[in-house]
């Protein structure tokens, strides 16, 4: 048996989250044919649905067709939920049920890499479904152009958000059934008043202030425009509490499951 | 004068104001196969996580291949391999894959690494194997592709937390086998286990351990003629008591009653036999002293219930 030369070298943590990522990504590969048919399916009989069935009574919402309006709002709603899932359920599932990461911290991965891989993987997965949806939308004539393009990065950022989120809460799960409380107090009332399905001016100023507060509805004020073809506004703005949100959840995140792990 | 492979210095865990491992001081050396023995609840897994680095002692010094842990854990664990308590194989993979995506975690692939992973299946007779799922694996299959996983970064330390238990005897006898195969190529082994057959059969040395306190340590031969005397003779059936009453307990040179079993230890062991000959109703086992009979010496007989 010989000694292999190790491909890490010493020191380096700027890429050992990148076997945890690759892991995942190949689990997922093997069972890609559901989840395709999930990633177009889905969006496809929502947009058809709710865009051509509700778009009909609603007719045009802020100057578009109400199928627009939706499909540039479900690109970031599916970023959110694709995101949570996996940093809650699927995570849990390596985390506590199959002993994945048990596994990798026998090896020279740490919590901090395990966390990052995780939250990167969530992330890839987010930009899966956006991207299907985008798909899905410029096949119904609902992208303006090109630019549309320009929303996969956001998405993917919103992505890194969500699983950040996500997996501060499993950092203090004990079982699937704790999942309900962020599930019910945190991303369904973000669902409804993060202007994805109806603007947000239509909500009571309380309820714009407070959405305000969270990052879904500054996703959506960036991937709309892009995917619309309308100017941006203060996209400085919208993207800096993305990534505040994202930096500060990742490090609490990795603090946390870090506390529960290392007993 | 080497270096030790394991240096523990007063090495304690605390959690809350219990002490999981209490002070512990142990030295293992390159090559050697150690065995850490105790109940449940002794403190061996708590002692083997502070070993890989996946919980930080409370205090006491700790050095691995020569990285202090828990500060340089990652480095250390770059040259070891761990077969953990119970399987954490990923069922999603088959066997190759499982073996390649923990490689991965090392930093390894290529086709040498393919070579590789084709020579540890054949060394766990897991060729055919290859391309199965996890899930049509037996316990002992499952097992033997733990320790091969173990093996995939060519590690200096393999660490076992009990390897066999649960498996058949067959299966457990693969096993010895390999990690005899192991230690014959210079590798050093640390294991913890329940069953001191399997302690007595591959350790150089062991270490009794309870409530987190190191009893006593030593060769396993060394150990069984410091505490028990050399022939162990158990007798059982009616009218029992009165013979041990009335005869037998002058006989050995001390005895012990566990459940309705006396065990009598002898330097001289026939005139024992012969009285036990002439007791039709009573039915005995004579054998030599073994490391199970220094184990329950030194940690009593009282069932433990499992942490």
């Amino acid at each position: 048996m010989d000694l292999f030369r190790y491909a890490i070298p010493n020191g380096t943590v700027t890429l050992r989250w990148f076997p945890v990522w690759k892991r995942n990504f190949r689990v997922w590969v093997k069972l890609a044919g559901p989840a395709l048919l999930g990633n177009f399916g889905e969006p496809l009989l929502y947009l058809l649905g709710l865009g051509y069935g509700l778009g009909s009574f609603v007719g045009n919402v802020q100057n578009m067709p109400y199928i627009v309006f939706l499909a540039s709002g479900m690109v970031v709603s599916s970023a959110m939920m694709t995101a949570s899932f996996e940093g809650m359920y699927s995570a849990y599932t390596r985390m506590d049920v199959q002993k994945t990461w048990d596994a990798m911290r026998a090896t020279p991965l740490d919590v901090p890499d395990i966390v990052i891989g995780e939250v990167v993987w969530a992330a890839t997965k987010s930009l899966f479904s956006g991207a299907a949806i985008l798909i899905v939308a410029a096949f119904l004539g609902a992208v303006a152009s090109w630019q549309g393009m320009l929303a996969l990065p956001v998405v993917l950022l919103t992505g890194l958000c969500f699983a950040s989120m996500a997996l501060v809460i499993t950092a203090f799960a004990k079982n699937y059934d704790f999942f309900l409380y962020y599930n019910t107090l945190i991303i369904t009332p973000l669902l409804l008043v993060g202007g994805v399905f109806f603007p947000l001016e239509e909500m009571p100023p309380a309820i714009q202030w407070l959405s305000q507060g969270f990052p879904l509805i500054h996703a959506v004020e960036l991937v709309r425009p892009l995917i619309t073809g309308l100017p941006l506004n203060n996209p400085l703005l919208h993207l800096s509490v993305l990534t505040v949100y994202t930096l500060l959840t990742l490090l609490l995140a990795i603090k946390l499951i870090k506390r529960r792990l290392m007993v | 004068m080497t270096t030790p492979v394991i240096k523990a210095d007063k090495l304690t865990k605390r959690y809350g104001n219990h002490a999981a491992v209490d002070g512990v001081d142990v030295q293992v050396r390159a090559g050697e196969c150690w065995g850490l023995l105790g109940p449940n609840g002794a403190g061996k897994t708590t002692f083997l996580r502070m070993l890989i680095g996946n919980t930080p002692p409370s205090s006491g010094q700790l050095h691995v291949l020569g990285h202090a842990i828990p500060g340089e854990a990652s480095m250390m664990r770059r040259r070891t391999g761990v077969v953990p308590q119970k399987d954490n194989l990923d069922p999603d993979f088959t066997v190759a894959e499982n073996l390649r995506t923990y490689a991965g975690y090392f930093g390894l692939h290529g086709a040498k690494l393919d070579e590789r992973i084709q020579d540890l299946l054949d060394f766990a007779s897991l060729a055919g194997k290859r391309d199965a799922h996890i899930a049509t694996l037996s316990g002992g299959m499952q097992r033997r592709l733990s320790l091969i996983r173990a093996l995939i970064n060519a590690p200096e330390l393999l660490i076992l937390d009990e390897p066999t238990t649960g498996l058949d005897p067959q299966a457990r006898q693969l096993i010895w086998q390999r990690l005899r195969a192991l230690r014959a190529q210079g590798m050093t082994l640390v294991l913890t286990t329940h069953y001191m057959e399997e302690a007595q059969r591959l350790c150089d040395r062991v270490t009794v351990m309870d409530h987190g306190h190191i009893l006593d340590s030593g060769r396993p031969d060394d150990l069984i003629r410091k505490y028990i005397e050399p022939h162990v003779v158990e007798v059982f059936g009616t009218g029992l008591e009165t013979w041990h009453r009335e005869v037998a307990v002058e006989l050995a040179a001390r005895s012990e009653q566990v459940g309705e079993t006396l065990f009598y230890y002898a330097s001289d062991e026939l005139p024992l036999l012969e009285a036990v000959n002439q007791q039709p109703n009573l039915s005995y086992l004579h054998r030599p002293a073994n490391l199970e009979d220094v184990f329950v010496k030194l940690t009593g007989r009282e069932l433990r219930d499992g942490q």
